[in-house]
């Protein structure tokens, strides 16, 4: 028996040299000219079709779900107690809620909810739902969860903390009187999303409050429901015609999972989806002189940054934190492997966010760093690894700070990897620097500040380990600051609270913060309605047409 | 009989070691990878306590030979587990995402076949001719280019600017749900509904991936073909036939031919394995939802279950077409049988 594959079978096994290649070979071909097309193959009318690498999505459960691209299916499909206002985003509108008062305790919250409210199923919405929707997702205790349990809400305590007190009102009582908008803004994520009991129940297997069931199925009542879900494959979502407020302008809206940015283009350029989410800055850049293609951009809650960690003694030296942070080219950087993806950004705020400070002192200065260096008796250079995620723009990212570090003696090694086996390494503490992104949980400050600014305890045992922590940074005036910030009620010193806190951490703090991203998508020029939201779940397109 | 039976145990105990050895290999490389599926799971943010039960959940708290064998017993019950990625049964995901890959390979490995054996003849009888330099040169650059470039050239010529077929993907948006299924084959599915429109547009997007696999399986099988032939035509027996005054065409067709096929018929079904096992890189370009999208994925995301459901998939395409070719062998070789 012969068990050897044939070589061009094996010549078909996928490398990652081999798909950079591919996005090279598009680029090489978009450039050849390109002769008017026959007629578009056009999608239909009242469906919107977008392309997407959603290939995150694991679950379709609200009280599970915490990856980017399930974020955006929740938004438009899923209502929760408040939500943020599309147009300014440091402002909540009710969403189930018609209304909302905090006590003077500052810890319960009164929420009477919109009458006439209903499921997809048909069923009404009531406060019971609510309430036993955010008992679920603190019982079920999965990824997103800590969003509703930092209030103090536990396995133990929920049923008396979150109850229903009326046919239509409900309160939430917290163990601290957190400042208010931190409160709400956090019932904006996607974990506070309100299921049908009703239907979860009717699906529910050995007690598991229906959550096997709802990892594939949709219990809503947001302006779209959502049909099918075939992993890596499509998402089709449809018209909720049971939805009390403004329907849904297309009947349906179809997710293709398309991986590869030129395809992407391809597709757009033919007519054949409406809008390409996964460009590169390349084919952005190609696609900007299409007549029949336009764009739009909106900053993300998402951040760039390199972990410097800090049980390397080298990196625990103040001046060689200080000089790496003058050994990157962030404007060469910005302008072109973050083209249109990115801009500067040296806060651990994303722009957007309270209290998120503008200031951007570092610039590429190898002289500076020199000096720096030999303050710290480094004056001859030293080596260091760097684990990198083998995509872009990081790889591209890291290479570029390679090559300038390079310059003050500083040698880096990059250790490419997959996603998971980066992550893996940086969460056990044994990297010498970790590039990556980091995203808003929630539309709150203290969602970074609780990672970047905040670390208990710095002990290999710890029981919460952030990216402070990660990186061995042991901070406890910095904790006690965003331990306070989170409890004042005011929001304007609130805001200089967070602002004091940024100002520290660029001077000090083992993160060299490189960009913050913009996301962009293009779209035929008849698809009208298309903005894209501060966060992933308020992407929203639900009110996009086409004409 | 007896003989017959210890070459069927034979056999038995053959296929057994191999699965055995297919599921140890994929079980251990994936549990020594510097990755932490629990990661894969709980993703970059969840808390340790989630973490660490998670870990428990999954079992992988426990010794690494118990976590074995509890797979395999589950394994041979045909329980593959649960994809972390798509939150279904791995046996159920595998039902769903195979058609469309075999699909995909069989109209590949018609075309590879179906113009791969012929051009094979055609180059060995005009050996040293331009029709043997034509098809060898044709086998060298199917052999060489990349797929993957190949697949997005043809994309940008026929799909974008002639406009001929499909684009990515099985099918358009417009017919995505008017076709029920019943196979998960597209083509049949829409046959079987007598949805004509939506089977034309299925067979518009198949063109051009299948036609793609076709000529790399062809240059494979044309240029086996050409050397098995070569090595027939050589033969004695070819002389006789000639001597007994035989036409060229029976002497190539009837007799070269259906002696060269009996290697061939290896050549043509491993192939076929080949494209089965997931054509990776094809998939992937256009976006095609088959199963080695689904094993690139999984890879990628350290989807354990789905990893080793797929790869054992894989290794029972490869064991049965194996199987085929070597019954297929007995049909072809009177003398295989005898022995």
């Amino acid at each position: 028996m012969t068990l050897a594959a044939p070589r061009h079978a094996r010549q078909a096994a996928p490398s990652r040299r081999a798909i950079h290649a591919a996005s090279l070979a598009t680029l090489i071909a978009a450039s050849l000219p390109f002769a008017a097309g026959p007629a578009l193959a056009a999608t239909p009318k009242d469906t919107l079709v977008i392309a997407l690498a959603f290939d995150d999505i694991i679950t379709l459960d609200p009280a599970e779900a915490f990856e980017i691209s399930a974020g955006e299916l929740m938004g438009n499909s899923y209502d929760r107690l408040v939500r943020l206002d599309a147009n300014d985003t440091s402002k909540l509108v009710g969403d189930l809620a018609k209304g909302w008062t905090v006590s003077a305790d500052g810890k319960t919250y009164r929420f009477e909810l919109k009458p006439g409210l209903r499921f997809a199923s048909g069923n009404p919405v009531t406060a019971d739902d609510v309430v036993w929707s955010l008992q679920r997702a603190v019982l079920l205790d999965k990824n997103p969860a800590f969003i509703l349990t930092q209030f103090g809400f536990n396995k133990d305590n929920v049923k008396t903390a979150i109850q229903a007190s009326g046919a239509l009102t409900l309160t939430l009582t917290t163990d601290k009187a957190y400042a208010p908008s931190f409160v709400l803004n956090c019932l904006t994520a996607n974990v506070a999303s309100v299921v049908d009991k009703k239907l979860v129940l009717a699906n529910e297997a050995n007690g598991d409050l229906g959550a096997a069931w709802l990892k594939t199925h949709y219990a809503g009542s947001g302006p779209l429901k959502i049909r099918e879900w075939r992993a890596n494959e499509l998402v089709a979502l449809e018209r909720n015609d049971a939805y009390a407020g403004a329907k849904a302008k297309p009947a349906r809206v179809i997710y293709r999972h398309v991986k590869e940015s030129a395809t992407q283009r391809l597709m757009l350029e033919k007519g054949d989806i409406d809008v390409a989410r996964n460009l590169s800055p390349q084919d952005l850049e190609a696609l900007a002189a299409s007549k029949d293609v336009k764009q739009t951009a909106a900053p993300k809650g998402t951040v760039y940054y390199i972990g410097l960690n800090q049980k390397n003694p080298h990196l625990a030296k103040p001046e060689v934190r200080e000089a790496l942070k003058w050994l990157v080219d962030y404007q060469a950087i910005g302008s072109t492997l973050m083209k249109n993806i990115g801009v500067v950004h040296q806060n651990f705020l994303p722009q957007g966010l309270l209290g998120a400070a503008k200031d951007n002192p570092y610039k590429l200065d190898v002289d500076k760093a020199k000096a720096l260096l030999t303050k710290a008796g480094l004056g001859q250079g030293f080596k260091l690894s760097m684990d990198v995620r083998s995509v872009q723009p990081i790889q591209g990212m890291a290479e570029a700070f390679q090559a300038t570090a390079k310059r003050a003696g500083i040698d880096i090694e990059i250790l490419p990897g997959d996603g998971k086996q980066t992550l893996t390494k940086y969460r056990a503490r044994s990297h010498d620097m970790y590039i990556g992104p980091w995203g808003a949980d929630y539309w709150d400050p203290h969602t970074n500040a609780d990672t970047f600014v905040r670390n208990p305890d710095n002990s290999d045992q710890a029981k919460s380990k952030p990216l402070a922590w990660r990186n061995a940074w042991d901070i406890p005036a910095l904790t006690g600051q965003a331990d306070a910030a989170v409890l004042e009620r005011d929001g304007a010193k609130r805001a200089k609270m967070y602002q004091a806190m940024q100002a520290e951490f660029r001077k000090s703090s083992p993160f060299i913060v490189l960009f913050q991203q913009t996301e962009v998508a293009a779209y035929r020029s008849n698809v009208e309605g298309l903005k894209l939201g501060p966060t992933f779940d308020t992407n929203y397109v639900f009110n996009v047409s086409k004409k | 009989m007896i003989g017959r039976l210890a070459a069927t145990a034979r056999f038995a105990a053959v296929v057994a070691l191999t699965y055995l050895g297919l599921l140890a290999a994929t079980f251990f490389i994936g549990r020594v990878m510097p990755i932490d599926p629990v990661i894969a799971i709980v993703g970059d943010r969840a808390p340790e306590h989630v973490v660490q039960r998670v870990r428990a959940e999954l079992g992988l708290d426990r010794p690494l030979t118990t976590q074995f064998a509890i797979y395999v017993r589950k394994a041979l019950s045909g329980d593959l587990g649960t994809s972390v990625l798509t939150a279904r049964p791995v046996a159920e995901d595998i039902r769903k995402t195979f058609p469309a890959t075999l699909e995909l390979a069989t109209c590949g490995i018609l075309i590879g076949a179906g113009l791969g054996v012929p051009l094979g003849v055609w180059a060995a009888v005009r050996r040293g001719g331009w029709a043997d330099q034509a098809v060898r040169v044709m086998a060298l650059v199917g052999y060489s280019v990349p797929i993957f470039w190949l697949g997005l050239m043809a994309l940008l010529v026929f799909y974008a600017k002639l406009g001929w077929v499909g684009g990515p993907g099985r099918i358009d948006v417009a017919y995505e749900f008017s076709v029920p299924t019943v196979s998960g084959l597209l083509l049949v599915d829409a046959a079987l509904a007598g949805e004509w429109e939506a089977f034309g547009n299925a067979l518009g997007h198949l063109v051009l991936p299948a036609s793609l696999l076709g000529y790399f399986s062809l240059a494979y099988i044309a240029r086996m073909t050409r050397s098995f032939m070569l090595h027939e035509l050589a033969q004695e027996y070819i002389v006789a036939a000639r001597a007994k005054g035989l036409s060229e065409a029976r002497i190539i067709w009837r007799h070269a031919l259906r002696n060269a096929m009996v290697p061939l018929v290896t050549v043509i079904a491993l192939s076929y394995a080949g494209l089965l096992e997931g054509s990776v890189l094809t998939e992937t370009v256009f976006a095609w939802p088959g199963l080695g999208q689904y094993l690139t994925n999984s890879l990628q995301n350290a989807d354990m279950n789905a990893v080793l459901g797929a790869t054992l998939v894989v290794g029972t395409v490869f064991i049965a077409l194996n199987l085929l070719s070597d019954l297929l062998y007995r049909v072809l070789d009177p003398r295989t049988r005898a022995r």
